[in-house]
Parts: structure tokens; sequence; C-alpha cells
């Protein structure tokens, strides 16, 4: 149980997938305008990263692995997540339109983000069992959650601020998120020194 | 000297990480070091090279509607191809590398080139518009990783550097310096090209995906 909460809060916090692993910027830099479209997007990033390794996990070992496949590991992720992503979209358009309708519009932008192929190879690679590859996808998803919301609201102060020329627009944006990404250094060890 | 022009777009013009904005996740992540920089920039670059060429030699067989699946399954092998000749013959570098040798799959440059350019152009093109890219992409990557490391560890390529050594700015290695350094570089290149028209802010120009979710995105007021 220990292992979990660590698991969790070390991917929420410690390597938090935009800030410290550099994983998903496109999103975070283009998505975190305003704050509904950054909560509709993170909450989709969530959803499909759950999805991704409930599916991917069971792939790998039980479908790769035995069968000396484990080269086609890249291809098959990601297929399956684009698929997956695909049949969520047309699952969600037909049974349940209130929800498609809030996060159907950032299904496609995920697709290719790296922060969901990147989580699924990463809790292959880490030896997770599938529960702690489920809760660090959790974190991992709830991590990006925490940086969009903090970054869009960092971001509404830039709108109005008198900024040089040449750092209008992504300069400022990403000196922005610097300082946001030194706030979240200051996790570093207060996670394993909680439970020791 | 139409065809020069396919080559050397991408080293300037177009660079894809400072002005295009593309790639940008593993741009900061792997510039950490000029050695892991080179690294990566060779790896996207064989990549980009392989897909251009098949991908535009190829435009005429592969169906418009399933193209972006086509060329994501096209990328993915040689991405595989890749992993495995590094894992081979480069093993260290496969370890500073780490997840983001895979994640090259997912480098909007690649799709990106094989959306704009490829699927339009002939094959000798294409390679050279790959092999402009690819340079403009090591050439961003290596100044990046440049200044943080030589500020950051105070090496360069390994080598210590007398004064700056017992001097660093640790903080430039690590996440934040990342964010940092490629913002400040990227104003650098706003105010030295600040006559031409420039790009103001992040946008889905590049972004292969961009007709899919645009298209709905502006509907529903979303982006």
């Amino acid at each position: 149980m220990t292992k979990l909460i660590i698991i969790l809060l070390s991917a929420v916090f410690i390597n938090n997938y935009v800030l410290s692993r550099f994983l998903g910027i496109c999103p975070f830099l283009g998505v975190s305008k305003k704050l509904d479209s950054a909560t509709g997007m993170s909450i989709a990033v969530i959803f499909v990263m759950l999805m991704a390794t409930a599916v991917t996990y069971p792939i790998q070992f039980y479908l790769l692995d035995p069968n000396d496949l484990g080269y086609l590991q890249t291809i098959v992720f990601i297929l399956v997540i684009a698929a997956l992503v695909q049949l969520v979209e047309i699952v969600l358009k037909r049974y349940i339109p209130s929800l498609h309708k809030s996060l159907g519009v950032y299904l496609p932008l995920i697709t290719t983000n790296c922060a969901v192929l990147g989580v699924t190879i990463l809790n292959i690679d880490e030896g997770y069992s599938f529960l702690e590859a489920m809760v660090n996808s959790l974190g991992s998803g709830l991590g990006f959650f925490l940086a969009m919301v903090m970054f869009s609201g960092v971001r509404s102060k830039l709108e109005t601020a008198d900024i040089p020329k040449a750092f209008k627009g992504l300069p400022i944006t990403l000196i922005a998120a610097s300082i946001t990404s030194l706030s979240f250094l200051g996790f570093g060890g207060v996670i394993e020194n909680l439970f020791a | 000297m139409n065809r020069l022009d396919n080559f050397t777009k991408g080293i300037i013009k177009e660079n894809p990480v400072l002005v295009l904005i593309l790639g940008t996740c593993p741009t900061l992540a792997t510039s950490t070091s000029v050695e892991s920089a080179l690294g990566m920039g060779a790896a996207a670059t064989a990549v980009l090279l392989c897909s251009n060429i098949v991908i535009s030699a190829l435009r005429k067989v592969i169906p418009d509607k399933v193209r972006i699946p086509c060329y994501i399954v096209l990328i993915a092998g040689f991405v595989t191809m890749v992993q495995m000749l590094v894992k081979a013959f480069a093993p260290a570098l496969d370890k500073s590398l780490g997840i983001y040798l895979p994640l090259i799959v997912v480098n909007c440059i690649i799709l990106g080139r094989a959306e704009m350019f490829a699927n339009k152009n002939k094959v000798f093109d294409s390679a050279l518009d790959a092999l402009g890219m690819g340079a403009g992409f090591t050439l961003a990557l290596c100044a990046m990783a440049t200044i943080r490391e030589v500020f950051g560890s105070g090496t360069f390529l390994g080598f210590p550097i007398p004064v700056l050594e017992s001097n660093k700015i640790s903080i430039l290695t690590m996440a934040p310096g990342g964010f940092f350094v490629f913002g400040i570089l990227i104003a650098l290149v706003n105010k030295l090209s600040s006559s031409k028209p420039k790009k103001q802010s992040f946008g889905c120009e590049g972004c292969p995906s961009r007709d899919a979710c645009r298209g709905s995105a502006e509907k529903e007021g979303a982006v």
C-alpha cells in the first residue's frame, strides 16, 4: 500500500510528466490558454492514459513477451493507442453524447501525444505490476492535470502583462513554464522521506 | 538552385525547432548534454530520411483517407530499427536517451514533414528536405545543449572547461533550465528575424492532425 502511495505521489509531483520529464509539451503549451480547455484536455488525458495502460500492459505480458516479440512494442503500442482513441470517441459519441461534447474535442489531439505513449512504455520499463502501472498512469495523468491548471492560471496573468517585443508569445510562455517547473523542484526528496 | 533550397531552408529559414516550433519534447529533454543532443539529432534524422523517402515513393499508392495511420506504421517501423541499432552499437546512448528514443514515433517533425512535404514531392526532393530538416533539428538541439552543458555542468562533450567547471549553474541542466534556455533562444531568433513575418504564438500549423482536430475544436470554441 505504501508503495502505491509513493508511486502515485511521485508521479504527480516529482516526476511530473510535463514539468520534469518534458512529455506532452505540445498540449501543455497549446491548450493551456483558458482554464476550461485546460481542464477538459487534462481529463481526457487522464482517461486515455488509464485506458491505454489497461490495454497495453496485458498485450506486452500476454502477447508480445511469450512470443519473443518485445521489439514490436513501439509499433504495437502506438497503433493500439490510436485505435483506442478512435474507439473511445465513437463509443462516447453514440452512448454518452454529453461527455463526448466536453471531451471529444481533445481526443484526436491525444493520439500522438507523447505523454500517453510515454506512460505505457515507462510502465513496462519500470517493471511495475498491473496495479502499480495503473496507479502510475493515474498519477501521471493527475500530474498533467495539476501542471495544466496551474499553468493556465499563470498564462491568464501573462495576457495583460507588458512584455518586451521579442519575448511576446511563445518565449515568455516558456520562461513562465520554467518558473512553474522550478516550483516543482521543491518536491524533490519530500515523498521518499514522508514514509521513511 | 531550387533543389538546394529544399535542403537549406530546413537549417535556418524554416528551422523545425526554433521557427516552426515542432518537436519541443525531445528538444527540451535531450539537450542536457551535447553528446545526447547529437545522438538524438542523428537518430531523428535517420528516421526522418527513411520515412520521407518511403512515403514519397508510396505517395500515389497510399489512399488519402488512411494516410496518417499508414505514415505512423511506417515511422514506427523505422524507429524500431533505429532503436535496435542504437541498442546494439551504442548502449551508452541508448541509456542517455532512454524513453525518448521510442518516442521519436510521436515527434511531430517527422509526421509533419511527411504530411507537408513528402506526400507532395518527388523522392529526391523529399530526401533533401529530410536531410535539411534533420540538420536543422540537430543544430538547434546542439545549440541548446551547448549552452546547457557549458554553463550547467562546466564541460563540453565531456571535457571540463577550466573556469566554468568550478562555477557551474547546475539549474540549467535540470528541467527549469531547459524551458528557460529554449525561451531565450526563441526570443533571440524573434529578435534577429524581426523584419520578417514571424510566428507569434504556439500554433497548430505544423501539427499533422491539425485538420482533424482544428475543425472540431473551432466549432466547439475550445482552442
